[in-house]
């Protein structure tokens, strides 16, 4: 039993000081640089940024399915007691899909428009398990009807269906084999906010269900405030605000994650003017000295060119890697 | 079916207007086939003149619309006219005795050739890190530069004239019955270096074409869904990669087939094949212009027949054309 609560305690995906990245011919692209985070069983992290923040490269590195001259680095994922950065191949496939799954960026290039939407879903299936045709036939005709897709659309093929229709196939594609935790990579951005909408309520409807974790990248944080109960805010490779969505969301401490909260509107609050953040996001071939925002930060002391701050929990579950908060002696 | 539909209807119009053009090209052009025949037969009487010219229907008392009608009448009755250099044979009967040399060889050629070259293609990029890949792809870059009557003739030197491996042309050595083996085995004998000079030469084009297409879908999101979902590589290769990869490539496989009935005209000319392509050689020698008419008049039948039938093979491997749209 105690056994049991150790397991129930420890997260469901610690990932520590991951480094991951491209090496191109003029050297090594930190895409993501020196990750920590914990995952909670059923819990909802949500990760944002700019685009090229390396958000995406974290979640094809925890899938590992980084591409030809993509690698980690460093650093460890640890998984139900198994590093998925240090896995062969040949392990990593018993996990992928069974265990941790991708909803994919867009699902219009996600789905292969060659196959009916039965044969991509049950491919799954027979590619891990021993079953019949009929037997993942019935399955597949669950998980449509989870993400209410009629089961005449079994034999249909991508271009027949809407684009919100395909990306809940692609979430169905997910389900499919029961997995504990499904990494949904901007899986609402091609959407409009109608559909979205839908999408994000079913979404958080089917956890509630069958209580997988989901890590839920997006740029859009406003979305991400709703949803999820544990923010990252990645920039230029590193996560430089931490902490519980509400505590984030209502004392953003991070120069950069106030930038981000200034960029949209409120629905309810006071009409104000929007901000945005002046300047490009670095090149991450060669980033910059010190601080990686200070180029671009309103706020930037001296310190800040010279060396970068780590990642410190100030408050009870925030942590925010700035100097502005590192205390009376900076201050 | 409103697609298949459609596509006949189309196939049928082409057709059409591949005939009529067929018809007006020859006559617009200037000089007279009979006149021709005439100058070559010195010293025939003035009076057979009208008579060559009612035998060849090229008899211009009729106004052009009504000889059209005849024309028409005559193909439907599958009357091609008679031949010029091979005077009085109907054209109908030159054809039927060059178009299975040349269906055979070059239909045949071609065939290996696409399929050949499409398996390499898709082992290439599948494998597309590999040094053997890109030898193979630097090899057959460089092979598909070759001329193929210089391909032809190089194979000609080495394989028939200097090791008399191989005869050095014609489809079969007549004294032989036909019927026998022999004469099949002959006959095959004979075909190799001319179809080896096809293969070698057309692979590469499809080999390149196929390798970039796969090359292209393999950076698709889809296929990275399929590695996720820890499908057989088997599977992610056929039904993943090469099926989206191989639907471009059939449309340039069925022009192929259309312009085979044309004969691979400088291949069988090097190796004295007596196919279509010579035949068309022959009859532009001799101004025969029934008979190029004639054959003018199947290569376009051939080239829209294959196109249509290359519509249908997309038709069963695209699920979105099914559809009618995109």
């Amino acid at each position: 039993m105690i056994e049991l609560d150790r397991l129930e305690m420890t997260p469901l995906l610690q990932c520590k000081n991951l480094v991951a990245g491209y090496r191109i011919k003029s050297g090594f692209v930190h895409a993501v640089d020196d990750v920590s985070f914990d995952l909670d069983r059923g819990g909802f992290l949500g990760i944002a940024g700019e685009s090229g923040c390396g958000k995406s490269t974290l979640a094809y590195a925890i899938m590992r399915l980084l591409k030809d001259n993509a690698t980690i680095e460093s650093g460890s994922l640890l998984f139900k007691g198994a590093d998925l950065a240090k896995l062969d191949e040949e392990q990593m496939k018993k996990i992928r899909w069974v265990d941790i799954s991708m909803a994919f960026q867009s699902a219009m290039n996600a789905l292969n428009p060659v196959l009916s939407v039965g044969e991509q879903l049950t491919d799954a299936i027979h590619a891990h398990e021993e079953a019949t045709q009929s037997d993942a036939r019935k399955r597949a005709l669950e998980v449509l009807k989870l993400v209410d897709i009629p089961k005449d659309r079994f034999n249909s093929y991508p271009h027949q269906l809407s684009g919100g229709m395909k990306q809940r196939v692609m979430i169905a594609m997910a389900l499919i084999l029961n997995p504990e935790l499904i990494i949904m990579d901007e899986p609402t951005t091609a959407l409009d906010v109608v559909v979205q909408r839908t999408i994000i309520e079913k979404i958080q409807e089917l956890r509630k269900t069958l209580g997988f974790s989901v890590i839920f990248i997006t740029h859009d944080l406003s979305l991400l405030v709703e949803i999820s109960d544990t923010l990252a805010i990645m920039y230029a490779g590193k996560i430089v605000e931490y902490g519980a969505s509400e505590s984030l969301f209502n004392r953003p401490l991070h120069p950069y994650t106030k930038g981000l909260m200034n960029s949209f509107p409120s629905l309810t609050g006071m009409i104000k003017r929007m901000g945005g953040i002046e300047g490009k996001p670095p090149d991450l071939l060669k980033p910059p000295e010190g601080c990686r925002f200070h180029p671009r930060c309103p706020q930037a002391i001296p310190i800040c060119r010279e060396s970068c701050p780590s990642l410190e929990e100030i408050a009870d579950r925030h942590s925010v890697a700035c100097f502005l908060h590192k205390g009376a002696e900076i201050l | 079916m409103a697609y298949f539909a459609r596509k006949i209807g189309l196939l049928l119009f082409a057709l059409f207007v591949a005939v009529t053009l067929n018809f007006f090209i020859p006559r617009m052009m200037p000089g007279d086939p009979a006149q021709d025949l005439i100058d070559k037969m010195q010293g025939i009487p003035l009076e057979s003149l009208e008579a060559i010219r009612a035998a060849f229907g090229v008899d211009s008392n009729d106004p052009l619309l009504v000889q059209y009608g005849k024309y028409l009448l005559n193909l439907l009755k599958g009357d091609l006219g008679i031949s010029i250099s091979r005077f009085p044979t109907p054209v109908w009967r030159v054809l039927q005795v060059a178009i299975p040399w040349t269906v055979g060889l070059m239909g045949t050629a071609t065939i290996i050739s696409f399929f050949l070259g499409t398996l390499i293609g898709i082992g290439v990029a599948w494998k597309r890190n590999t040094k053997l890949a890109s030898f193979t792809v630097g090899l057959f870059t460089f092979v598909r530069s070759f001329p193929y009557f210089w391909l032809g003739l190089l194979l000609i030197y080495f394989l028939a004239f200097r090791l008399p491996i191989f005869p050095l042309g014609n489809a079969y050595t007549p004294q032989l019955q036909r019927g026998t083996m022999e004469f099949f085995f002959s006959v095959l004998r004979h075909a190799i270096l001319p179809a080896l000079t096809i293969v070698i030469s057309s692979m590469g084009a499809w080999i390149l074409t196929m390798r970039n297409n796969m090359i292209n879908v393999l950076a698709e999101d889809y296929i990275t869904v399929a590695e996720a979902k820890g499908l057989p590589l088997r599977r992610i290769k056929t039904l993943y990669a090469a099926k989206n990869a191989i639907l471009p490539s059939i449309t340039g496989f069925a022009m192929s087939l259309g312009f085979v009935v044309g004969g691979g005209l400088l291949t069988e000319m090097v190796f004295a094949y007596p196919g279509v392509g010579l035949m068309l050689y022959q009859a532009v020698q001799s101004k025969d212009y029934p008979l190029m008419q004639a054959i003018f008049l199947f290569i376009s039948a051939a080239v829209l027949v294959a196109n249509f039938i290359a519509d249908i093979a997309i038709l069963i491997l695209d699920p979105r054309v099914r559809d009618g749209g995109k």
